[in-house]
C-alpha cells in the first residue's frame, strides 16, 4: 500500500465545544458537554448504546439544534456520515460520487476512488456492490466534500478488517492534512492521533431534565388515583 | 443544483416505479370513466376536461412519497442538509424533477387521451395549456406534503389526505379553464388565476417544505 | 404579571381548574336560554315557517367552525414563535371541536336546505367552502395523530396550519368563481338593512355567545387532557430511563 496524501486544508482551526446541552426528541439527553479537538487529531466517542453519541454528533452538526452551549466551528466546515450511507443503488459508483463532488464544487473524484480502492468498480451500478464495497463508496463522499471536520457515526459497521484498515488510513491522511474528526465507534481504528471521550458522565441530571421539560414540573396536581388533593375532585367535573 | 436535478431525473428514469407507472395509471383512470358513466359521447364530451384534470391529479399523487422518502431512508437527506445548497433550493429542484417526470408527461399525453372521451376540439389545446401551467403547483404542494410526512412509516395515505385539500384551487381553476374553452366561454380569468396559484405555490412552498424537513431531521 | 405566565402548563392547570366549572355552568345556562328562546318564543317566518329556527344552531356552529380554525392558526403561530406548549396543545385540542362544528353546520344546513331549496345538498360556494374546511380539519387532525414525537407534531401541524390557511382562503374564492350560489346573504352584518329581523336577532346573538362559551369550555377541557397526556408521557419516559 502506498502512503495516502491529501491536499492540506486551508485555515485549520480547532473544534471547541463548551457547555453543550442536547436533546433527542423532546428529552434532554446530555448536558455540560465540553471538549476540544485541535487540527490533526481525532476524538473517539465511547459510551454504551443509547447514551447519546449520535445525539451529540447531530448536535455538533446542528442537524438537531443544541439546547444550549457553543460550538466554535460552523456546520459549513463539517461533513456528516451516519448509519445510512446515502448510496443510490440505481446509479453507478462514479455517478454516486460525481453527484456529491458537484454539490460540493469539487472537480475530481479520482483521489477518492483510489483511496477507497474503488477504481475497478467505477462503472458498476451500486446495486451490484457488496455491503462492504457499498460502505466504502459511502465513505468516499467524505473525501470529495473536502471539509476539515468529519463527523462519523459508527462508520465501521459492516466493514471487514481489511476495509477498516483502509478507512483508518484515509482518516490518518485526513488528520495529517490538518483535518479533524469526531468518531462514534466501538471498533478501535488504531489511529496514532486519537483521544477518547466517554460521553456517559455528561448524561443529563434529573433536575436539568426537569428544568428542560415543563411537563416534569413538580407543581402538577397529583395524577388520577391519588387521593390526597382537593384539586383532584374538581378535575373530573365537566 | 443542476447536479441534484440530474441525479433525481436519473433515479426516476432508472427505477421501475415513477415515470411509466403514473402514465399508465392516468390511462387506466381515463379508460374507466366511460365504463362508469356510459359510452354516450355527448356526456363524455361535457365531462372530458374535468375527468382529464382529476385523472392527472390522482396520477400525480402516486409518486409524491418518493420525493423525500428514499433520501431520508438512506441518509442522503442528512448529507444534503449539510451540503452547501440552500434547503429551499433542494426542495424546489426536487419538485421540478417530480414535475418533469410526472406532470409534464401527463400534460403531453392528456390531449391524446382526450380523443377517448370525445374531448371537444377547441378544449384540447386548453387542456394542454391548463395542465402545463397547473401541474407544477401539484408537484410543489406534493413536495410540501412529502416533507411533512417524511418521518412517518407508510405515510402515503396520510400524504394524500394532507395534499388533496391543497389541490382544490388548482383543480377548480384548471378544469374551469379547459371546460369553458370547450364551451366557448371566457376562460382567461380562471387561466390567469390558475397561473397565480402556481406562482404563489412556487413562492411559498419551498420555504414551508424546507422548514418541515428541518423539523423532521431533528 | 404578563399573560404568558399562563402558558406554563402548571399555572394553566391551576387556573383552568378553578375557572372550568364556572365556565361550563355559564355556557350551559346561556345555551339553554338561547335555544328555548329561539325555538319557542320567536314567531314563524312568513315564508320559511318554523324551519327558520334551525338558524339558532346553524349560524353559531358555522361561525365557530371558521373561528376555531383562526384560533388554531394563532395558537400555532404562538407556538412557533414563543414555544409555549399550552399554545400548541390548545391548537390540537381545538381541531376536533372545530371539525364537529363544521359537521353540525353542514348537517343543519342540509336539514334546512331540503324544505327551502328542495335539495339536501347544492354545490353552492358557501356549502362547498365548509366542506373544504372540513377536509382541512381532517388533514390537520390526521397529521397530529400520525407523528409520535409531540414537539415535532406540534411544529409540523403548525406549518400545515399556516399553509393550509392560505390555501383554504384560496379555495373559498375559487369556489365563488366556480359556481354562483343560492345561499341567502349574511345573517348578521354591520349593515342593518341586510341582516335578519330583530325578533330573531337577539336570540341569535345569545346563541352565538352560548356557542362561544361552549367552544372555550371544550377547548380548555381538552387542553387539560392533552397536558395530562404529555405529563404522563414525560414521566414514563423518565422512569424507563434506568
Amino acid at each position: 500500500m502506498t502512503a495516502l496524501e491529501l491536499a492540506p486544508y486551508r485555515d485549520a482551526a480547532p473544534l471547541e465545544v463548551r457547555d453543550l446541552a442536547c436533546r433527542r426528541g423532546e428529552r434532554l439527553i446530555l448536558e455540560g458537554v465540553e471538549f476540544s479537538v485541535p487540527p490533526g487529531r481525532a476524538l473517539i466517542l465511547r459510551a454504551p448504546n443509547g447514551a447519546g453519541k449520535t445525539t451529540l454528533l447531530r448536535a455538533v452538526a446542528r442537524l438537531t439544534p443544541p439546547v444550549r452551549g457553543t460550538i466554535s466551528l460552523s456546520p459549513e466546515r463539517m461533513t456528516w456520515f451516519g448509519h445510512a450511507d446515502g448510496v443510490k443503488a440505481q446509479l453507478t459508483v462514479t455517478e454516486n460520487l460525481d453527484f456529491w463532488a458537484r454539490v460540493h464544487g469539487s472537480d475530481t473524484i479520482a483521489p477518492a476512488l483510489a483511496a477507497f480502492r474503488l477504481e475497478d468498480l467505477a462503472d458498476r451500478p451500486a446495486a451490484y456492490l457488496s455491503a462492504g464495497q457499498r460502505r466504502r463508496l459511502g465513505l468516499a463522499r467524505l473525501l470529495v466534500a473536502r471539509r476539515p471536520v468529519w463527523l462519523l457515526d459508527e462508520p465501521t459497521v459492516s466493514l471487514d478488517s481489511a476495509t477498516v484498515a483502509t478507512f483508518a488510513r484515509v482518516v490518518g491522511a485526513h488528520l495529517a492534512a490538518g483535518g479533524l474528526a469526531l468518531i462514534a465507534t466501538h471498533i478501535p481504528l488504531g489511529l496514532d492521533e486519537e483521544d477518547v471521550l466517554d460521553v456517559t458522565p455528561f448524561r443529563a441530571r434529573e433536575n436539568a431534565e426537569r428544568a428542560h421539560d415543563p411537563f416534569l414540573d413538580a407543581g402538577f396536581a397529583p395524577m388520577a388515583g391519588a387521593r390526597d388533593g382537593t384539586a383532584q375532585d374538581g378535575e373530573t367535573r365537566p | 443544483m443542476m447536479a441534484l436535478l440530474g441525479r433525481d431525473l436519473a433515479l426516476a428514469l432508472r427505477s421501475g416505479g415513477g415515470f411509466g407507472l403514473s402514465l399508465a395509471f392516468f390511462l387506466i383512470v381515463v379508460v374507466f370513466v366511460p365504463f362508469g358513466v356510459g359510452p354516450d359521447t355527448e356526456v363524455l364530451a361535457r365531462i372530458a376536461p374535468g375527468v382529464l384534470w382529476i385523472a392527472a391529479l390522482l396520477s400525480c399523487l402516486l409518486s409524491l412519497d418518493r420525493i423525500f422518502q428514499l433520501d431520508w431512508e438512506d441518509g442522503s437527506l442528512d448529507a444534503l442538509v449539510m451540503a452547501p445548497l440552500p434547503l429551499e433550493g433542494v426542495v424546489a429542484m426536487k419538485a421540478l424533477a417530480h414535475w418533469l417526470t410526472t406532470g409534464l408527461p401527463l400534460t403531453v399525453i392528456a390531449p391524446l387521451l382526450g380523443v377517448l372521451l370525445d374531448l371537444p376540439g377547441p378544449a384540447a389545446p386548453w387542456v394542454f395549456l391548463s395542465l402545463l401551467v397547473g401541474t407544477p403547483a401539484l408537484s410543489l404542494l406534493g413536495a410540501f406534503g412529502a416533507a411533512l410526512t417524511v418521518g412517518i412509516r407508510r405515510g402515503g395515505l396520510l400524504l394524500s389526505l394532507l395534499v388533496m385539500p391543497l389541490y382544490i384551487p388548482t383543480l377548480i381553476f384548471g378544469a374551469l379553464t379547459a371546460s369553458r374553452a370547450g364551451e366557448g366561454l371566457d376562460f382567461l380569468t380562471p387561466f390567469a388565476l390558475l397561473g397565480g396559484v402556481t406562482l404563489l405555490a412556487a413562492a411559498l412552498i419551498p420555504f414551508a417544505a424546507a422548514a418541515a424537513l428541518r423539523i423532521n431531521l431533528r | 404579571m404578563s399573560i404568558w405566565e399562563y402558558a406554563n402548563p402548571v399555572r394553566f392547570m391551576r387556573l383552568s381548574d378553578r375557572v372550568l366549572p364556572w365556565l361550563a355552568a355559564l355556557s350551559a345556562i346561556v345555551m339553554l336560554v338561547a335555544l328555548v328562546w329561539g325555538f319557542f318564543f320567536t314567531p314563524d317566518d312568513y315564508r320559511q315557517g318554523s324551519t327558520v329556527k334551525i338558524i339558532f344552531i346553524h349560524v353559531p356552529a358555522a361561525m365557530i367552525a371558521i373561528n376555531a380554525w383562526v384560533m388554531m392558526l394563532v395558537a400555532s403561530l404562538i407556538w412557533l414563535v414563543r414555544r409555549h406548549h399550552v399554545s400548541a396543545l390548545a391548537a390540537k385540542a381545538a381541531a376536533p371541536v372545530g371539525a364537529v362544528m363544521t359537521m353540525i353546520a353542514l348537517v343543519t344546513g342540509a336539514v334546512w336546505g331540503e324544505p327551502m331549496w328542495g335539495t339536501w345538498w347544492a354545490w353552492d360556494p358557501r356549502l362547498t367552502s365548509f366542506l373544504i374546511l372540513f377536509l382541512f380539519y381532517l388533514g390537520y387532525i390526521a397529521l397530529w395523530a400520525a407523528i409520535d414525537n409531540p414537539d415535532t407534531a406540534a411544529d409540523l401541524t403548525s406549518v400545515l396550519a399556516i399553509v393550509g390557511s392560505v390555501f383554504a382562503v384560496l379555495s373559498r374564492y375559487a369556489a365563488l368563481i366556480w359556481n354562483q350560489g343560492l345561499h341567502q346573504g349574511a345573517s348578521l352584518s354591520m349593515d342593518r338593512a341586510e341582516h335578519v329581523a330583530d325578533v330573531f336577532y337577539y336570540p341569535l346573538v345569545t346563541a352565538i355567545v352560548g356557542f362561544i362559551l361552549l367552544f372555550v369550555t371544550l377547548v380548555v377541557l381538552r387542553t387539560r387532557t392533552e397536558i395530562r397526556a404529555r405529563r404522563l408521557r414525560a414521566l414514563l419516559a423518565r422512569e424507563s430511563r434506568e
